[in-house]
């Protein structure tokens, strides 16, 4: 258990002391809240979908959570440059509690990140239907961020060196959130679209984050729940899976 | 207290470790020196449970770390080739950390900390980051977390890489008493013979992945007719200069110069 905590505390520590990234990494959610959420608000507006602001303010929050899991889970990639992963891994613990800490660790400052976020969307003038419902939102924000913290691990397991990370972010996390409903309404889309936004993990986490946070729900909380439950413990899974295949 | 017998380890076609068996004695210093590639990075890798042997055994403190993993684990610390250090953490969270792996109770941590920063003179900068360390600073707090969980063996994999003549001497000096005082069995390797010479009580050669000769520095000089121990390795191993592939780790090293991260 101390090894998880010790792990998980620095992954802490490190996000609190590199002021200069949580602030760069503010950047791409407001671009994208300033450019999409008021830029094409007015189209969304005029199609009778109501403010594209407030559409699309939950899925900046969980895309600043996917970015933020799997930016964590590359760094093992550093630590394997600078040779710590080494350290962890020659010591008494087993392969698996290392991998959960880091993982609750990226997941951790993830969801922190999530929040930082949700804030800056509040000052840009996103309203929740009901403040009551926000810890309905952070449930969502914490299932979200682990599941991708776990993918971040596999990924960071698997490739070998900076290379490898493109290839990741342009054929597996772009997309992902691309095709997520995180940026448009996921009801009337052509058939192979529907077919892709459901077999896409994180539009469960997106549309459980919508719901509870503007109350437009495109399955229900039952459902984005049990499939967020179901698709963490696989990822968690596949992340520990790969972590323990780790070779140095 | 190590035991290696007949030890083989194949890469694909490539056999790295072709069937070396040695024996080092409970608090003795032993170097095991061979040119580049000659397959003792390798060793350390089966001896510290990071890689799998494909054939032979191996025995630590009367344990098979192939099967024994952890209690193996419990009973060695190492010391890389390369830096395994936090560096976006202080000292003393480092050897926190290290302690914390390693099970080490957290009175005894503390004052174990504090003893082993104050001899390698690094209780001052504790609370620096290590990002802020020189090359020898940092050597010297990954010998003296090697030693935090009190092992009864202590891998040092050319642990004087790179550092200037002050640093590996005193370096040394700190090995050598906690080998007396601790009476902690040292596993080195080293390019620099002269370092070897000093320190080791025996002598392991390793050449092509076999081990060529074996013995206390003197008896290898007498056995080869040199009069330094340089001499002795030369005649042993041959003048050819031996390359190495680099690995992907290497080329991220080289990545990461470039951007200064």
């Amino acid at each position: 258990m101390s090894a998880i905590y010790i792990l998980w505390l620095r992954e802490l520590k490190r996000y609190i002391r590199s002021r200069v990234q949580i602030i760069s990494s503010l950047g791409q959610p407001v671009l994208y809240l300033l450019a999409l959420g008021f830029g094409l608000g007015p189209v969304f507006q005029r199609a009778g979908n109501g403010s594209y602001v407030q559409f699309i303010a939950p899925g900046v929050v969980g895309m600043s959570i996917l970015f933020m899991c799997v930016f964590s889970g590359i760094s093992i990639l550093w630590d394997r440059q600078f040779g710590f992963l080494k350290e962890t891994l020659v010591a008494p613990v087993s392969r698996m509690q290392i991998m959960l800490g880091r993982t609750l660790g990226s997941a951790t400052v993830a969801t922190f990140q999530g929040l930082l976020v949700f804030i800056v969307c509040l000052i840009a003038g996103f309203r929740p239907h009901s403040w009551a419902a926000l810890p309905q939102a952070f449930l969502f924000m914490a299932m979200v961020a682990i599941t991708f913290a776990a993918l971040g691990t596999a990924f960071g397991s698997v490739i070998k060196d900076m290379q490898g990370f493109p290839i990741v972010m342009n054929f597996m996390v772009l997309p992902m959130f691309f095709l997520s409903g995180a940026i448009f309404p996921l009801a009337n889309l052509p058939t192979a679209l529907t077919v892709i936004t459901h077999l896409d993990p994180l539009t469960y986490g997106i549309d459980g984050l919508r719901g509870s946070l503007i109350g437009a729900w495109h399955f229900s909380f039952g459902l984005d729940l049990a499939i967020m439950s179901v698709i963490a413990l696989a990822f968690l899974s596949l992340g520990a899976y790969r972590f323990s295949k780790i070779q140095l | 207290m190590i035991r290696a017998d007949n030890l083989v380890k194949t890469f694909g076609d490539f056999t790295a470790v072709k069937g070396i068996s040695f024996d080092v004695k409970q608090g003795e210093i032993f170097a095991f020196l061979g040119p580049n590639g000659a397959g003792k990075t390798t060793t350390i890798k089966m001896l510290t449970t990071l890689l799998k042997p494909t054939s032979g055994t191996i025995e630590l403190d009367g344990l098979n770390p192939t099967l024994k993993q952890k209690e193996a684990r419990r009973r060695f610390g190492i010391v890389f080739q390369d830096p395994s250090l936090d560096n976006e953490q202080t000292a003393y969270e480092n050897m926190e950390l290290h302690g914390i792996l390693y099970h080490v109770p957290r009175k005894v941590r503390a004052e174990r900390i504090e003893t082993l920063l104050k001899l390698f003179e690094l209780w001052d900068r504790k609370d620096d980051y290590v990002k802020q360390f020189s090359g020898g600073m940092k050597r010297r707090l990954e010998i003296a977390r090697g030693f935090l969980h009190t092992p009864k063996i202590l891998f040092l994999d050319e642990p004087t890489l790179g550092l200037d003549p002050q640093s590996r001497n005193q370096l040394w000096t700190h090995v050598k008493r906690l080998n007396e005082t601790e009476k902690t069995t040292v596993f080195l390797t080293t390019h620099y013979m002269d370092e070897a010479d000093r320190v080791a009580h025996r002598i392991a050669i390793i050449d092509h992945g076999k081990l060529i000769a074996q013995g206390t520095s003197a008896e290898l000089k007498v056995s080869t007719n040199s009069d330094s121990l340089e001499g002795a390795f030369l005649a042993l191993t041959g003048e050819s200069i031996r390359d190495e592939s680099a690995s992907s780790a290497d080329g991220m090293r080289q990545m990461a110069k470039m951007w200064r991260r």
